[in-house]
């Protein structure tokens, strides 16, 4: 198929205007004639809901946690990037799009990235009037702080707590919509299929966690919100019901996936102490505007940390990236981070972390303005490790974090299915191969507010013609019988192991072949080794329990089975392109001094991928040519 | 370490709950406590019985999705701090633990650790929230907040919405939850024109979901993983009265 964007014509910054300028609308009278489904209830999909609501349209949000208020951008910390230029340090909308550009190694779209920096402006006020309380000034003002990758300071924050804050702003809003009756909500449900009728998106078919019965809604547009499926390492900073199955069962109806492998490995974040763990915590990035990250210099290192002097240390960051030391962007710092590591000088028990060292920032700044910034932080590094960290530096270790790849979408931000839209996360948009800081709170708030609100509407402008959407329709039937069988199938295998135990095998086989560097050998081997653990699940997983119950251990192993399938798409989708860009580091592809060696003759473009239409066969790549109109990509050098 | 374990295990919310006692070998003392309850219910599944059903999602302390009565103290023993960040070195080896779930009127069992927090949601429905439309707001900066003020109103909007301060309350009082929203919002400009219609709402809604009156034992506080002041339900109390007399005036 070939991909239009429907990138809209015109200057870059007028495209958006254009755009709305021109969409098509919905008469208020007949909005509450459409019906739209939302699933997901994070910064995305609960900010889309609440609008869609106050708009007049008949709403309906689904979210398997038990509260709205728990959807994972709750966990975001650091802050929201917006180009105020309120530090009048020469911030504009133009060096936002161009610093996102450049962080994501020229692999996304212009207009789409330009339309992000445009409407960050907005979010902040619209956020401001909700009362989520950010970090002032004395004076009264908004206050800013540094991310990586950039040079000036366009984060907002409140606390080490901005993600929670947010969604707690934009919670509010859909609780009030839940009020007036606009929207309906259904916490504790989960998607399981999406229903497809005449090649347009018309409904799901969704299982209510506490009784296990399975329900059919319908409506004239579905919109996932469902987030990161980062949790397929089984290890990462994700809450562990994160996944992907939403977007990957509409995958298999027609859905194209677009640059999987695109995964971003956070540098900060607690490392791995046993085989018993069951997450990474992350600690902000913001911890990098005044903690310096550093090895010790000696192989054999067995001081502690405090004991080892100044010139024995190598603070690697600030030695290979001089313009931007330790805010080097995530997935360089990570990789530099592993470089250190895989050559001895890890250090902990594991020898499997670096340093992030706060004694210069407390003897300069005092230990009370440092509390004050990351007090949070400092409390939940104390609370896990038994470390108090404004004694000695922390210790931290890079894990699976975001996922840069997604559901394909056009500017709309539709996907190949008419009528399916995703946003945030869950789709691959804005954040080419590597997304910078703060960005994803962002993304996630300007599609549900300020995007998806209009293109759906010009979506649904010729909807009312086709009436109610009936749940009685054969292809609701079919997908609720598939999806009672696919159910019932899990209980029956009865076999030796746990979900989790599989869950764990994956995420290493991807964490080590398909993570942090990848080779052509190695990805090879992972999808022979993924289709056979598969293959293992599928004779000897043990999930106990019914279907018609709450029924924990099932819900994962409807997730783990589908994880197996996207696993195998993302090595695919890292073996097809033999290059190295962003967090895509292909050990074959790298410059003398280990940087990413782009291939932009050959691989300027987005995979999109396509289900075949039958497990186990190849999936089919579709290209989506990209093209550089207003900035010319260079090699991106933050030395 | 070895450890012997009592959960409350309850069908569902129908069905009568009892105490199950069981023991569990090779608790290492880095692990966290959902961590711990993985590995029982890996040795459960194992041996074809069904895992207990508990909720967690985050595992760092801000969903607040998770939450269960440890030996009598809502999210265990360590002062502010969620149940998934509790960590087994705060146990000692062949220790006895007491598992249940959040118990209260308002909360209602689903199964087994499990409880129904709805009606927390329904409280932020009737009126914790600005009246703001997308679209409508202003500028951010033209309305300065003050430092301290911005300060103080983050302090009470921490609340992760775990209910371990109703879990933790005799009455089972949802006021310190309540009042942390309304205080928030009392504290900003922005939010200040729905200040009064807010704080009736809010409160009447609490009232409605079988929650008790606050207790005045401050326990509230103190099993709080964030930490919020009961100072907020003293703002509440203010805010309640001021707009019940403005009500009466008019």
């Amino acid at each position: 198929m070939k991909l239009d964007a429907k990138i809209p014509q015109g200057p870059l910054e007028e495209k958006w205007s254009n755009y709305k300028k021109t969409a098509r609308l919905v008469n208020p009278a007949n909005r509450k004639k459409l019906d739209v489904i939302v699933v997901g209830t994070g910064l995305a999909g609960a900010s889309l809901a609440a609008s869609m609501g106050e708009l007049g349209y008949n709403v309906k949000a689904f979210c398997f946690q038990d509260s709205p208020r728990r959807a994972h951008s709750v966990a975001a910390q650091g802050g929201v990037n917006a180009a105020k230029n309120y530090k009048n340090d020469g911030d504009s909308v133009y060096r936002m799009f161009v610093d996102t550009l450049k962080g994501g190694d020229f692999r996304a779209r212009e207009a789409n990235v330009y339309r992000l920096a445009e409407c960050s402006v907005n979010l902040i006020d619209q956020a401001v009037a909700q009362g989520v309380p950010f970090g002032r000034e004395y004076a009264g003002y908004l206050n800013n702080r540094s991310f990586g990758g950039v040079q000036v300071s366009r984060t907002f924050y409140a606390r080490g707590q901005t993600g929670q804050q947010l969604l707690l702003g934009t919670y509010q809003a859909l609780m009030r919509q839940v009020d007036k009756g606009s929207v309906q909500l259904y916490s504790s449900h989960e998607m399981l299929d999406l229903v497809v009728i005449d090649g347009k998106a018309r409904g799901i078919i969704a299982r209510n966690l506490e009784t296990g019965e399975l329900e059919r809604h319908a409506a004239h547009t579905v919109v996932l919100a469902t987030g990161g499926f980062g949790k397929i390492y089984y290890l990462s900073t994700l809450a562990m019901g994160c996944n992907g199955s939403a977007i990957w069962r509409a995958h298999k109806k027609g859905a194209y996936f677009a640059s999987p492998s695109w995964t971003q490995i956070h540098p900060t974040s607690l490392p791995q102490s046993g085989d018993y763990q069951s997450k990474l915590t992350l600690m902000s990035e913001s911890l990098r505007n005044d903690g310096r990250i550093w090895v010790p210099k000696n192989l054999e290192e067995t001081r502690l940390a405090n004991d080892i002097p100044e010139e024995e240390r190598d603070y690697y960051l600030e030695r290979r990236y001089p313009a931007f030391g330790n805010l080097a962007p995530r997935d360089i710092s990570s990789r530099a981070a592993k470089e250190r590591i895989d050559a001895g000088h890890g250090i902990g028990a594991l020898k499997n972390a670096v340093y992030l060292d706060f004694s210069k920032a407390i003897r300069e700044q005092g230990q009370a303005k440092i509390a004050e910034k990351y007090g949070n932080l400092f409390n939940m590094y104390e609370k896990i490790t038994g470390i108090n960290a404004y004694k000695e530096p922390m210790m931290i270790s890079p894990a699976a974090h975001f996922s840069m790849g997604g559901l394909w979408v056009d500017y709309e931000l539709m996907t190949t299915i008419p009528g399916l839209f995703a946003l945030g996360e869950a789709n691959f948009a804005d954040h080419g191969a590597n997304r910078l800081g703060a960005n994803s709170l962002l993304q996630a708030s300007v599609d549900g507010y300020f995007i998806a609100p209009y293109t759906i509407a010009n979506y649904l402008s010729d909807q009312i013609k086709v009436g109610k959407i009936s749940t009685q329709d054969v292809a609701f039937e079919v997908a609720e019988k598939e999806a009672h069988e696919k159910l019932h199938h899990l209980l029956t295998i009865k076999g030796k192991y746990t979900v989790d135990y599989f869950h764990k095998k994956l995420g290493k086989l991807l964490y080590d072949y398909c993570g942090l560097a990848r080779n052509k050998e190695g990805l090879e081997f992972a999808i022979k080794e993924i289709k056979k653990l598969k293959e293992e699940f599928y004779t000897d997983v043990n999930v106990t329990g019914t279907a018609g119950a709450m029924n924990a251990e099932l819900e994962k192993a409807g997730r783990v089975a589908d994880y197996f399938e996207i696993g195998i798409l993302m090595c695919y989708d890292a073996l097809t392109r033999d290059e190295s860009c962003g967090a895509h580091f292909r050990e074959e592809y790298q410059t003398e001094e280990g940087e990413a060696q782009r291939n932009d003759e050959q691989f300027q473009f987005i995979s999109a991928w396509e289900w075949p239409g039958m497990v186990d066969s190849e999936p089919i790549l579709n290209k989506e040519d990209l093209t550089f109109e207003f900035v010319q990509p260079t090699i991106r050098s933050y030395k | 370490m070895k450890l012997y374990l009592k959960i409350w295990r309850q069908k569902d919310r129908v069905s009568e709950g009892k105490l199950v006692e069981y023991t569990l070998d090779n608790v290492n003392t880095h692990m966290s406590f959902l961590e711990m309850l993985d590995t029982l219910n890996n040795q459960l599944i194992t041996n074809n019985e069904e895992p207990v059903e508990f909720d967690h999602d985050c595992r760092e302390g801000i969903c607040g999705q998770c939450g269960v009565v440890i030996n009598g103290i809502a999210h265990g023993p360590l002062k502010n701090t969620t149940t998934c960040q509790l960590h087994m070195r705060e146990f000692k080896d062949n220790e006895t633990i007491l598992i249940e779930p959040f118990r209260a009127a308002g909360f209602p069992v689903k199964k087994d650790l499990k409880v129904d927090r709805g009606a927390f949601d329904r409280i932020i429905s009737s009126g914790g929230y600005v009246s703001v439309n997308t679209g409508q707001a202003p500028e951010a900066n033209t309305i300065p907040v003050g430092h301290e003020t911005a300060e103080a109103a983050f302090d009470s909007a921490a609340c992760i919405g775990c209910g371990a301060c109703v879990a933790t309350c005799k009455n089972g009082s949802a006021a310190l939850f309540t009042s942390a929203k309304i205080t928030q919002l009392a504290l900003l400009p922005q939010a200040k024109e729905e200040r009064d219609q807010r704080a009736l709402k809010m409160i009447a809604q609490m009232d409605k979901e079988q929650f008790g009156h606050c207790s005045n034992t401050e326990a509230c506080e103190v099993e709080c993983p964030q930490g919020i002041s009961v100072l907020n339900i003293a703002r509440m109390n203010y805010e309640y009265n001021r707009a019940s007399f403005l009500k009466f005036k008019k």
